[in-house]
């Protein structure tokens, strides 16, 4: 085991003692398959939530998705992201007549990777989650043999509210719905309601 | 009974833990023979209960017997774990707000800490004043510089309970383990045992009474089964078996049993009040359904003895008029 590796394994069992990560598989079970899984993102600790409570044959083949102007500012972020999540990097601003920003996720799903995005872009801590960016419909349509999965994940924003740096223990569950595939002829407006109303139906105790 | 008083105390804890363990074995066999036989599905819903009942038992048994193998430091951290399981659980359903954040903080790492700290080393004047004098002030203090009026009373009073059941309660378990009387040494582990036994038999003996006795419920909107009738007899019941135990703990017959029947009391009618709050949370059931984030159901187990570890010590302490 090299350090990335450790420093993973001690991160999960933090990020378990801290916030119990339970996963409840609702809608899929969690098989190694290629996936998509978005959700709804109020912290920074969504993706580690997320990773922690995949199995680990899953987390080895799961990665998240990083923007590049902040997490390889330093060679401990850098590392961090790189070595420890294998996380795909992306650029937040778009050129003129640069290359596409999703380049790298497609470039990442062509090898087969699975992938955790947030859809919202932000982080949003008003309840309900914002509109979907259309991110989500391109790779549903260069991709229609990934799965899309929904994952509704409850409780994070009390863990760690915005300003805070210590957690506090409390726990969190992540559901996973069952696949929400592009359907043909779908308009991209339908798909990303469809999507985000997927991921606001596994909110626990209703989209209240 | 010669041979038993002729075994030091030490030998005799060994001794009351391979009869658990050889119980827990023979029950466990026999559930698993019971599980292979052919069965409706309405008896297989019973058995998956009793199979979570007895794994919980399992669980707690090994957690005991760890406690006393590991001597007062292991005892310590072992009942300080279970107690950040059970406030973790218990803090989830709560509703907190952003602002109660550093006083959230101070209970996990803080209190909990201090109070197990002093639980080990038997500072046992401290341990009794820390939360209900010290922190009952810092925690408001840290929460209204949070600077949120809203529900400031609510959410300060959860929070203190929160610490005072899950901190406060649980950490007289360990204590008792500690407690030392003029001429019984090592004594701490029957206590324990004493205590776990009569609790148990109080919550089981009324769990069963009220389902079968079908009596008048005192609280229907809380607990559509807790009736006077069936706490009574699970009362007694507790103070039969604690006189049953009664030389395995420093007391006499008529002390263990009124001691039985005051920790059964207790952790009755704190199971009934953790009822009512589970209402007050809308949940049913502590444990994890898939419907409520959080709750892996061990505040359901503990709760009981949360409220009777406390009763139970202070009644000894101040009766024998032990001074550490």
């Amino acid at each position: 085991m090299n350090k990335a590796d450790a420093l993973g394994f001690v991160l999960a069992a933090v990020a378990r003692l801290i916030t119990g990560a339970q996963g409840h598989w609702k809608g899929v079970p969690p098989k190694a398959e290629q996936r998509i899984y978005f959700a709804n993102h109020q912290s920074h600790l969504d993706w580690v939530l997320i990773w922690a409570t995949l199995p680990a044959d899953l987390r080895a083949q799961t990665r998240p998705i990083a923007a590049s102007d902040y997490w390889t500012t330093t060679p401990l972020k850098h590392w961090l992201t790189r070595e420890v999540f294998r996380a795909v990097y992306v650029d937040r601003e778009r050129k003129e007549g640069g290359p596409d920003p999703l380049e790298p996720l497609v470039a990442a799903l062509e090898q087969g990777d699975s992938l955790v995005i947030f859809p919202e872009g932000t982080r949003s801590n008003k309840g309900l989650p914002q509109d979907f960016k259309s991110g989500l419909f391109r790779l549903a349509q260069q991709f229609p043999q990934v799965q899309l999965i929904p994952c509704w994940i409850d409780n994070v924003q009390r863990v760690m509210p915005k300003g805070e740096v210590v957690p506090v223990p409390i726990l969190c569950t992540v559901t996973f719905g069952a696949p929400c595939n592009l359907q043909a002829e779908e308009p991209k407006a339908d798909f990303l309601r469809r999507a985000r109303d997927a991921v606001i139906a596994l909110k626990p105790g209703g989209a209240a | 009974m010669k041979f038993l008083l002729s075994l030091t105390a030490s030998q005799q804890v060994g001794l009351l833990f391979l009869i658990l363990f050889g119980g827990l074995l023979l029950v466990s066999a026999g559930a698993v023979f019971l599980a292979m036989r052919e069965k409706s599905p309405q008896d297989d819903h019973g058995l998956t209960r009793f199979a979570a009942n007895l794994r919980a038992l399992w669980i707690g048994a090994v957690v005991f017997w760890l406690a006393w193998v590991s001597g007062a430091a292991g005892a310590t951290i072992l009942f300080a774990a279970v107690s950040f399981l059970a406030l973790r659980e218990f803090v989830t359903l709560m509703q907190t707000r952003r602002a109660d954040h550093r006083s959230l903080m101070l209970a996990f790492f803080v209190v909990l800490p201090v109070q197990y700290v002093l639980a080990g080393s038997r500072s046992f004047d401290l341990f009794t004043v820390f939360i209900p004098v010290y922190v009952f002030l810092a925690i408001p203090v840290l929460s209204a510089l949070g600077g949120d009026p809203l529900r400031f009373l609510e959410r300060n009073a959860k929070i203190q309970w929160g610490v005072m059941v899950c901190v406060f309660g649980l950490s007289h378990a360990p204590a008792l383990l500690l407690l030392d009387f003029p001429h019984t040494h090592d004594r701490g582990p029957f206590l324990v045992f004493f205590l776990v036994i009569v609790t148990l038999t109080a919550q089981m003996l009324e769990t069963f009474v009220s389902t079968h006795l079908r009596g008048r419920p005192v609280a229907r909107q809380i607990d559509r089964t807790f009736g006077w009738q069936s706490w009574a007899i699970a009362c007694l019941g507790a103070a039969l078996v604690g006189g049953l135990l009664f030389w395995i703990t420093p007391f006499k017959l008529p002390q263990a049993m009124v001691m039985a029947l005051i920790a059964g009391a207790a952790g009755t009618l704190g199971e009934f009040v953790m009822t009512a709050l589970k209402r007050d949370a809308g949940v049913n059931y502590w444990g994890n359904t898939g419907q409520v984030t959080g709750a892996v159901g061990l505040l359901d187990r503990v709760a009981p003895l949360c409220f009777a570890a406390p009763v139970f010590f202070h009644s000894v302490r101040w009766y024998f008029q032990l001074k550490s």
